[in-house]
Parts: structure tokens; sequence; C-alpha cells
């Protein structure tokens, strides 16, 4: 290669890799910025500032949810299979909110160590099948979450 | 291969070899984006929880590939100009950038439509939705930048260093659901791994993502065509291919 482009192709090379090193260094001070939610362990931890807006997230637990029959508030627990957290809402959820779904919630933490939900938002895997087959696999003693692990399993 | 590779470099051979190739490429795009959009759309079977909601899927996942893509695209066209001063890298770049831009509006907007009814909000402040956004304001700056030069060389070399340097982001986009916590679910469909969706359901988003491919290939070899036959307009080859039609 000519020594000129050569030259050029080097200085382009160290251009980029400062630029992403200082891109790299920045997001990690930042990381736990950028993560948009607490998980109920870390809340449990205490790492989650009280009576501050913030965003919790995890799964709703199966046989929690119970719902106000004379009005919209709804309880329903969250979990990562490590901590639970209690979250009180009053208000329409999603048509993806379902026990057993991953949800995002935003609100505070009260004292009495409840979060109370100004919102929620569901969160969906990355799973997609007819539902004949969510059906089939139902019966056959599958849940349709495992579908995406046997998936994965197989390669 | 490397006769080819140098035929491409200079703006006469991409000129004449990009005529026999433009007709295939426009053919293929047209029959595939025709038959996965309607297989998608009109056959394959709803989701089990998301319903006829999904079908969004079609679009947005192939307009978000070649989002990225265009962009590493841009990059790679960027050092080929910087580094062996191939002009016509730079042609090809300067028509890529609206059209990348333009894809990855699609992109995020196709994904706010579709945000609303699954996930009950249209936007959030996530890894994944922000590093996009930022793709799209590179775009912009990209395409501002290369405008913003009365010398269109300048013009050209400061928006292949912005493109070289942008293309920083298209791993943090990539990985952007693996690394943090997000709203947006990890990858459905990816080139190493098994689609995480039965085959009636990825076969026809496959053929819309090729069908993209082929689709921005054939936009981007016209409109360097023309870019060829504007900026080379004082060129012997070209007076003499106008004369003659």
């Amino acid at each position: 290669m000519h020594p000129k482009r050569k030259q050029k192709l080097f200085i382009i090379m160290g251009l980029l890799s400062l630029a992403a090193i200082a891109v790299g260094l920045t997001l990690y001070a930042l990381r736990s910025n950028v993560n948009l939610f607490f998980s109920p362990m870390q809340i449990a931890d205490g790492e989650a500032p009280m009576e501050r807006q913030i965003r919790a997230g995890g799964m709703v637990k199966e046989d929690s949810v119970s719902r106000n029959s004379e009005n919209l508030d709804v309880v329903f627990t969250v979990t990562d299979y490590v901590d639970d957290l209690e979250v009180r809402y009053s208000g329409i959820l999603p048509d993806l909110f379902r026990e057993g779904q991953g949800v995002v919630v935003v609100g505070e933490m009260r004292e009495g160590g409840y979060f109370q939900a100004s919102e929620v938002m569901a969160k969906h895997d990355e799973n997609y099948m007819p539902k004949e087959v969510a059906d089939a696999l139902e019966e056959s003693g599958y849940s349709p979450e495992d579908y995406g692990v046997k998936v994965k399993g197989a390669d | 291969m490397w006769r080819i590779i140098h035929q491409l470099g200079s703006p006469k051979g991409f000129y004449t070899l990009s005529a026999r190739l433009q007709p295939w490429v426009w053919a293929a795009a047209a029959l595939l984006m025709l038959i996965g959009g309607l297989w998608g759309l009109l056959y394959a079977p709803a989701d089990y929880q998301q319903g006829d909601s999904f079908r969004i899927i079609y679009v947005h996942v192939p307009a978000a590939f070649l989002a990225q893509s265009i962009f590493v695209g841009l990059a790679v066209a960027a050092v080929v100009f910087l580094v062996w001063k191939i002009k016509v890298a730079d042609m090809a770049a300067s028509v890529m950038a609206p059209f990348g831009a333009g894809m990855t509006f699609v992109a995020l907007f196709s994904g706010a439509v579709w945000g609303v009814p699954t996930w009950g909000t249209w936007w959030v402040w996530d890894a994944r939705l922000t590093s996009m956004l930022i793709l799209l304001f590179l775009y912009i700056g990209i395409i501002a930048l290369r405008g913003a030069y009365a010398h269109r060389d300048s013009g050209s070399r400061a928006a292949s260093v912005l493109a070289i340097v942008g293309v920083i982001n298209i791993p943090i986009i990539k990985y952007s659901v693996e690394w943090w916590n997000t709203l947006h679910q990890p990858a459905t469909f990816s080139i190493t791994e098994r689609p995480a969706m039965p085959a009636e359901m990825w076969l026809p988003l496959l053929l819309m993502v090729v069908g993209f491919y082929c689709f921005c290939i054939a936009l981007t070899l016209m409109r360097t065509r023309n870019e060829i036959l504007r900026r080379e307009s004082s060129k012997r080859w070209v007076r003499d291919l106008v004369r003659g039609q």
C-alpha cells in the first residue's frame, strides 16, 4: 500500500478507537442512568431513592393481581424471582398486561414499602407464535414462555 | 474480482456496470416486497398475545435493519473515499444518506405506532429508542454537513469524518437491549440465531428484509448514476453519451 494512504488509514483507525474509548467510558460512567428501570432486588437493597419518580420492572407474579370491584384500583406484585415488590395503581392497564408478563411501572416508593405507580407499561418478549401453536403448547404442558427457551436450547 | 472492483471505482466503469445490474435488482426488490408484504399482512397467522398489531414487524424490522446497515455503508464508503480517494464512494454515500435517514424515521415511527397498543406508550427514553433517535440525528448531521460548505470536496470530507465517528453508535444500538434494562425486547431476528417465531411468521419477514435490501441497492445504483452524470458533466465520455442519444 502507498505509504501516504497507509498513514491516512492509521489516522482514521486511531480517531475511531479514541472516539470509541471516549464513548465507552462515558456509557460506563452513566451505566446506572442508562438502565430504564430498577429491579425489585435493587429496590430491596435500597439502591432506589424514596419519594422520587423512578421506574421499576419485572414480571407480574402469578395469582397476585387483585382488582377493586368498585373502581380502577389494582394491586399486584412485581417480581424478579429474588425479591417481590408490591405495586398499587389506579387506571387503565395496557392490553398485554397479564400475570406472568413483564411490566415496567413508573411511580415512586412510599413509606410502608409499596410502589405507587402512575403509569404501567407492558414489556413483551421477542417470541411470537400463532394462537393455535400457543394453545397446543399449553395442552402439552409447556407454557408459551418455554418456547423461546426450547428454541435457543436447540442450537 | 479485482478487475470488477477497479471498474466499480471509476465513474465510467460504475456507470456501465450498474446499467446491466440495475433492472435485475429492481425486479428482485419489487417481487420480494410484494410477496413478503402480502404474505405477512394477509396470510401469516396473528400473534397469540398481540393479535394483528404484531404485523407491524414486517415493516419495522426491515426498516431498522436498513437504517443501521446503510450507516455502516456510509462509514465504509467514507474510509474508501478518504484513504483511496475513490470519488464514486463519496457519490454513493451522498445519495445513501437521505435514504438511511428515511429508513430510521420509518423504524422510529412504526415502533411508536406499535408501542401504543402493546406497551401502553409510544415513546420511552430507554437505551434502544434513544440510540436509534441519535442515529437519526447523525444522519441529519451528515446530510447538513455535506451541504454546509461552498467547496464540495470540503463538505464530502467533513461528512465522511462524521460518518466514521458516528459508526460507534451502531454496536450501541445492537447491544443496547442486552447491556441495559430496556422496555424494547431483545432481537427476534438475527443472522446468527434461529428466529424466535415459527416459519410461517419469519419467512415473510425474511422476504421483506431481503426485499428492502434489494430496494436500497437498486435505489443507490440509480441515484449514484445520476450523481455521476451531474458531477462528471464536463468530462468527455459524459458529453459523448449525451450527444449520442
